[in-house]
């Protein structure tokens, strides 16, 4: 007499994977349901943005910003002489 | 002799030096006078004009010499404000914008110059705009 005898009992297939109906990864429906909620809180929050305008006039960038005024007088007697002394290199 | 020779020697060299001093009078003279005469009459169709910080530039495309004579003076320029700037201890850059405002106050109307927002204009009968860091 031949009986089959089982040698260790399988598991009960609780999830999806194990019953071979699903190959890749899935949320559980709670982390989906907070990554849609997510997405619509993203969306509200995107219409609800403040926007930004180009303005009409240009920009005028000051280059000189970072020459302070005292020093330019100091230096301005300096160049008033150097453009007489030098018509060469000033004058026209 | 060697009295002779000496004498002699003397004499050459006062030549010499002669020579050379009429040969280095013109030249001195014609520099001491203006830039070039490329750049005299660029400056006066306006090809040329005076920027904010303290060289020429081009308020449209230049001419190949023009482009040249122009750089060329730029460099003697900037080698002059180094010196400058050394003895009167500040920045190459500041002494060049303090030279920007008075060579701005001195073009000549009819001539361009830059405005402090970086526009070009021709000056006219009226003070030219200047940057309010430029003294009075």
């Amino acid at each position: 007499m031949k009986s089959d005898e089982l040698t260790w009992r399988a598991r009960v297939a609780k999830q999806l994977p194990m019953q071979g109906r699903q190959t890749g990864k899935r949320r559980s429906p709670t982390s989906r349901v907070t990554a849609l909620a997510m997405l619509l809180g993203g969306a509200v929050a995107l219409s609800g943005c403040v926007s930004v305008k180009a303005p009409d006039k240009p920009i005028v960038i000051e280059l000189n910003i970072n020459i302070k005024q005292e020093v330019v007088y100091r230096l301005a007697a300096d160049a008033n002489k150097s453009i007489e002394d030098h018509p060469e290199l000033f004058g026209n | 002799m060697t009295g002779l020779i000496e004498r002699k020697h003397n004499w050459r060299s006062l030549v010499l030096a002669g020579v050379l001093l009429g040969l280095a009078v013109p030249v001195t003279q014609a520099s001491a006078q203006a830039a070039s005469p490329v750049l005299a009459a660029a400056r006066a169709s306006g090809e040329v004009g005076e920027k904010t910080d303290g060289y020429l530039g081009y308020p449209s495309a230049p001419s190949a010499e023009v482009r040249r004579a122009g750089d060329e003076l730029n460099i003697k320029r900037r080698a002059y404000y180094a010196e400058r700037a050394v003895a009167q201890r500040s920045t190459v850059e500041e002494y060049a914008v303090t030279m920007g405002c008075q060579l701005i106050a001195k073009v000549k109307p009819g001539e361009k110059y830059q405005a402090p927002d970086g526009s070009w204009r021709t000056r006219g009968t009226e003070a030219p705009l200047r940057s309010n860091l430029c003294p009075a």
